[in-house]
């Protein structure tokens, strides 16, 4: 902006240049400019098209999966739009229960998927355990039910239709956006009256595994860091060739299948596995004490930080190596010791390595699934091995969805953090 | 329910008066399906899938030809079926399922429906509806065996005083060391009320009380810092004849196998047995629907079920192949003592309740991660 | 085992010696590498102290080689050590008494010989028809079939792709360029669940995508754009890295002798920036290869690759074929590395930057 006025004050209105066309050259610097501008979009223009629809949309589609839920409109639609008006005191009027009759009846006979009354029954289910009997078991018999009073009538199928509580989730699970599943994912849910209140004790588990997510990512990050300086800083001390030599240690593993690391460190550390037939022949245990190293919270630990190594020591050692040694060299000549030099002036210029390689790791770590998952064994499960539980396992989607978010907004603010710090152009390989 | 009893006596005195038209019925099923295709088979794989493919497949491609089985492994559950279902991308044409997995599937509208009297008469001509055993025969599946969950050890490790009732697992004092369990809430709940002293028939009950679940909860802390978790079938003798456990719950039939086909020293404990079915199910709208169906029809006949029952150690659903259940393929074993409804093993035993675990296993399985993340 | 007839021929008997050698060589010579490295490694790598070092600075520094040294055995011990493992005669995962003293009959290629005999129909058949059975029903073979196809499918997209929006981004006329590098380089940061997730779900749309009214999961297609996409961000920043020296004067010039888009590129930006484009590619190969949670979620029995065969191997039951395979993969990953460390030097070299 400063420019373009310092520009305009300086040349007089009618003395512009021209090019030999006549056009005035800031135009035609303009237009050239604007042409090499689409141009060099246009370049990006496919990829970025392509991982719109590969990757952004996908990812869209979770977020609106963690509250957009129609399965209960799909399975009772004039139920749904019936209830809806309801106040929530007390029990629904007799008109509500007739709909609901009626409706659950004709839903009985679908068998479309996402549309029976056995979708309904798993989506109730979900805020009141033990309420998909009560749904199955009722649309089988509603079927008799012919003439009013319907309340009476569905009373006398099963008495839990008196509870007011069964008709709230009902309003709740027919309309088609929800809060449901981000409250589950936070351990909390609606109770009786429809506050929000935090789940039994017994049943939480999202947050508690969340931060033990955090932290134990954080763990990992410091003991990362506290082996890649030490190596990062004896390559780039050494000569060229030998640096090279050594580089490999640390770029073969960046190489080799994460399964493979896996599989190594489940060989390494099993109870019957290398390490523990190490120490027993050192006689350090004893035969029948052989110390449990793997399926457990050590032995995620000890696998992710060999896997998430070297993406701290490669941006460290990038870092290092321009930090010309004569630094170092002209504080000692000065009369500082080694220690006071290394923390005065060494150290800090290597922050920015450190930023970067510490984010990366960390970012990297707590979205780790696969070592958990195969290692992990009791206490070792992370937030992403619940997210994929869900998916595939228990097929609550839209509870998976919602964990998936809101470790996607945890990722997304550390991301952007990284970019303010060490800046995306920043990141190499090798 | 007076009129069904003897009705099923009607059925029985009759069975030798109708062995003429069973006869018939086996030339007319010579040429055992309709359609040539390849089937895609899905099943826990393992010693067991071994069994389905000697008693089922393998007759099943002699009297049928043209068609192809390919076998597949899975650990359960409906994820893969529910996505190839509602992705309309069906290629498993027939999956063996848990019952309550069934019936959750058969619900939410995954699975076809099966016509019970299209289901071949037994040999002793029963009708399929009386000759399936009690609660074997859903809207969309049909059971083909029961197997159980039960305890086991290496008769190499523990000698002299050995462990003889569910309470004995749960003791570590007396028998320190390992223990395996299946990885979930589900057996496991049950097992430790037993344990804990629960009858049998008051499990289920006590379960759907809050003091009973802390009860078995409580009981699974007493022995959790000493449990290895498995998650599928193969795993648990694998894990005895490592040494990595001292016992471990296992599925009966893969600690038989174990023994009769691998000569393994493992001993099963029978008290506290939970038993369940396994079922035959077909996912909706796959390209070999009919085939499937013939397949299903053919593999609970009378027959295959009895055969597969010589190969390990799940007993058929079908009473008529009860009484032709002999013994172990290739060695003098009878099987009829190794079945989880022989008598002897059904002292204390539960029937798994698929109706509490269709209702509790979602918040359950919440209960039990916290309590397994809890250290 | 019994070993099939073809197992028994010399070939296989050359091949099963030479493998137990290197059994016995791998074994022995670890132990040695260890032993000298702990200990000796300080001394090989000490550099020169300035004169005013003191003896307790002598000391630490000896101390620092030392950890350093115990850093890179932990980096590189689990990968060798499954190498000597995977020819274990015994299905353990651990050294035997026999492998320790190195009895040759402690040593096998039995794993080996499973990676194709699992799933095979007839393994102990003859001629062409094991040949047939093997490439048709073997397991792991079927495994590694799905593997290079997808893979090879997704680097020549990711590759594509990447290297023309790198030439876009590396302009500095480039509009939004920290926002669309960011966008670019995500599925790298994204946790491969979440990303997953989002696929299993977007994929399975009908009448959304050409072609595939019943949506991508279960295809071929669906995991080769999973794989693509994550593959994008290593060829963004390695080809966008080969062309930050790059001067883009050339272009001009090149253009004012008259040569159209299209011969520029193909004779002046193309040779430059293809080190970096191989090795962006090598990245989204090993890339693909190596993934496992989209083929978890996206794929069927149809398309398993080598790592989703060997997590369900891990996770039900555990056996050294997998060792074997993994072996496999180390040497196969040692190529690759290679490759990349040579095309690195060769940039370096060409721009003057290293001796090396």
């Amino acid at each position: 902006m400063s420019d373009a006025a310092a520009t305009s004050q300086s040349t007089p209105r009618d003395a512009l240049l021209v090019a030999s066309d006549g056009v005035p050259l800031k135009v035609k610097l303009a237009k050239t400019t604007a042409a090499a501008r689409r141009r060099a979009f246009l370049l990006t223009l496919p990829l970025v098209l392509f991982v719109l629809i590969s990757f952004v949309f996908p990812i869209g589609e979770m977020l609106v999966r963690s509250f957009h839920n129609p399965v209960g409109g799909n399975v009772v639609p004039a139920f749904a739009e019936s209830i809806a008006k309801w106040d929530g005191k007390g029990l629904p009027s007799e008109e509500v229960f007739e709909v609901f009759v009626k409706d659950l009846a004709r839903a009985r006979k679908v068998r479309d998927v996402g549309k029976t009354v056995g979708n309904l029954a798993t989506r109730v289910n979900y805020e009141i355990p033990g309420s998909r009997s009560l749904i199955t078991k009722s649309a089988r018999k509603v079927g008799k039910i012919k003439n009013p009073p319907y309340k009476d009538a569905l009373l006398a199928i099963d008495k839990r239709w008196s509870n007011p509580h069964v008709w709230l989730v009902l309003q709740r699970a027919t309309t088609d956006y929800t809060l449901s599943f981000y409250l589950a994912a936070l351990d909390r849910r609606y109770d009786k009256t429809n506050n929000i209140v935090q789940a039994d004790e017994l049943y939480r588990i999202y947050i508690p595994i969340l931060l033990k997510t955090l932290w134990l990512s954080a763990l990992i990050t410091f003991l990362c860091f506290m082996l890649a300086y030490p190596v990062a800083y004896l390559l780039s001390t050494l000569p060229l060739r030998t640096s090279n030599l050594l580089m490999i240690l640390v770029l073969l593993p960046f190489w080799t299948s994460l399964l493979v690391r896996t599989t190594a460190w489940i060989a390494m550390l099993q109870t019957q596995g290398v390490l523990n037939d190490v120490f027993v022949s050192l006689r350090l245990i004893g035969n029948e004490d052989r110390i449990q190293l793997i399926y457990n919270q050590t032995g995620t630990i000890i696998a992710m930080v060999h896997i998430l190594l070297p993406f701290m020591i490669l941006p460290l050692y990038s870092v290092m190596k321009t930090i010309p040694p004569s630094y170092m060299r002209a504080a000692r000549s000065m009369g500082a010791s080694q220690t006071y030099a290394f923390i005065r002036i060494y150290f800090p210029q290597t922050l920015p390595g450190i930023a970067a390689g510490t984010l990366l790791v960390f970012i990297l770590a707590i979205g780790y699934y696969i070592t958990p998952a195969l290692v992990g064994g009791n206490d070792g499960l992370l937030i992403s091995n619940l997210i994929a539980d869900h998916i595939k396992s228990t097929l609550n989607w839209s509870l998976g969805a919602a964990l998936g978010s809101i470790l996607l907004v945890i990722v997304l603010m550390l991301y952007w953090l990284y970019n303010r710090l060490v800046g995306i152009d920043n990141l190499k390989f090798g | 329910m007076k009129f069904t009893k003897s009705l099923a006596i009607t059925a029985l005195g009759l069975g030798t008066a109708l062995a003429a038209t069973a006869t018939t019925a086996t030339v007319a099923n010579a040429k055992a399906c309709g359609k040539a295709g390849e089937l895609t088979i899905v099943s826990w794989g393992g010693a067991y899938t071994k069994s389905q493919v000697e008693a089922y497949h393998k007759p099943f491609l002699k009297d049928c030809a043209g068609a192809k089985i390919k076998s597949q492994d899975y650990s359960g559950g409906i994820a893969e079926i529910k996505a190839q279902v509602e992705g309309k991308k069906v290629s498993w044409d027939i999956v063996d399922v848990e019952l309550s997995d069934a019936i959750r599937a058969c619900d939410e509208g995954l699975l076809e429906t099966i016509d019970h009297a299209k289901l071949p008469k037994g040999d002793n001509g029963a009708v399929a509806t009386d000759d399936f055993l009690k609660g074997t025969l859903y809207d969309c599946a049909v059971a083909n065996i029961v197997w159980s969950t039960i305890f086991a050890y290496d008769t190499t490790k523990i000698k002299g005083d050995v462990p003889k009732t569910m309470a004995d697992f749960f003791d570590l004092k007396k028998w320190p060391g390992k223990r395996g369990m299946r990885k979930g809430a589900k057996v496991n709940l049950e097992f430790a009320l037993m344990a804990d002293g629960v009858a049998a028939k008051d499990v289920y009950k006590a379960l759907e009380t809050k003091a009973g679940l802390d009860r078995a909860f409580k009981k699974l802390d007493t022995i959790k810092s000493s449990v290895v978790w498995w998650t599928a079938g193969a795993q648990p003798p694998q894990l005895l004849a490592d040494g990595e456990v001292l016992m471990t719950t296992a599925y009966n039939g893969r600690i038989f196998n174990a023994v009769a086909g691998e000569g393994k020293p493992f001993a099963i404990v029978w008290d506290g047995q939970i038993w369940d079915l396994d079922l035959w199910v077909i996912p909706k709208g796959g390209p070999n629907k009919d085939l499937a169906m013939d397949f299903l029809k053919y593999s609970t006949g009378t027959k295959p079920l009895a055969a597969q029952a010589s190969y390990i150690s799940y007993g058929p659903a079908r009473k008529s192949s009860s009484s032709l259940v002999g013994k172990y393929h290739n060695k003098d074993i009878d099987m009829g003592p190794q079945m989880p409804t022989a008598p002897n093993n059904l002292k204390n035993a539960v029937q798994s309740n698929f109706s509490f675990w269709a209702d509790n296993a979602d918040q359950l399985k919440e209960r039990f991660n916290a309590w397994l993340a809890k250290g | 085992m019994k070993l099939s007839s073809r197992m028994k021929s010399p070939a296989f008997a050359a091949l099963c010696v030479a493998s137990v050698a290197f059994g016995f060589f791998t074994g022995s010579v670890l132990g040695t590498i260890g032993f000298f490295l702990a200990f000796g490694a300080p001394y090989f790598l000490m550099t020169e102290l300035p004169p005013y070092a003191s003896i307790a600075e002598r000391i630490g520094q000896y101390v620092f080689l030392m950890i350093c040294t115990m850093i890179f055995l932990f980096l590189i011990t689990p990968i060798l050590v499954i190498m000597p493992l995977s020819f274990n005669a015994e299905p353990y995962f651990t050294f035997t008494d026999g492998m320790l003293s190195f009895d040759s009959s402690a040593y096998s290629l039995r794993w080996y010989q499973d990676i194709f005999n699992f799933g095979m129909t007839d393994p102990d058949g003859t001629g062409s028809a094991w040949w047939q059975d093997m490439w048709n029903n073997s397991v792991w073979i079927g495994a590694f079939r799905n593997s290079f196809f997808i893979a090879i499918m997704a680097t020549l997209l990711a590759t594509g792709f990447g290297t023309l929006a790198a030439l876009g981004l590396s302009r500095s006329e480039m509009p939004f360029r920290t926002l669309i590098t960011s966008l670019l380089i995500s599925p790298m940061i994204v946790p491969l669940v979440i990303t997953a997730t989002g696929m299993f779900f977007f994929y399975a749309k009908k009448d959304f995508f050409p072609f595939f009214p019943d949506g991508l999961v279960n295809t071929y297609v669906g995991l080769i754009l999973a794989h693509a996409t994550l593959g994008i961000p290593f060829v963004i920043i390695t080809v966008t890295a080969t062309l930050t020296g790059f001067d883009q004067s050339l272009i001009r010039a090149s253009q004012g002798l008259g040569a159209n888009g299209w011969t520029t590129f193909r004779k002046v930006i193309m040779p430059l920036i293809l080190p970096g484009m191989i090795s962006g590619a090598l990245f989204a190969f090993i890339t693909s290869l190596d993934e496992v949670v989209a083929v978890i979620f996206l794929a069927d029995v149809d398309q398993r690759t080598i790592p989703r065969q060997m997590f369900s191997g891990i996770r039900e039951q555990i056996s050294p074929t997998i060792l074997a395979v993994a072996t496999v993969l180390v040497l196969f990953s040692i190529v690759l590395l290679s490759t990349v460390e040579l095309l690195r030097r060769r940039t370096e070299r060409l721009r003057g930057l290293s001796p090396g």
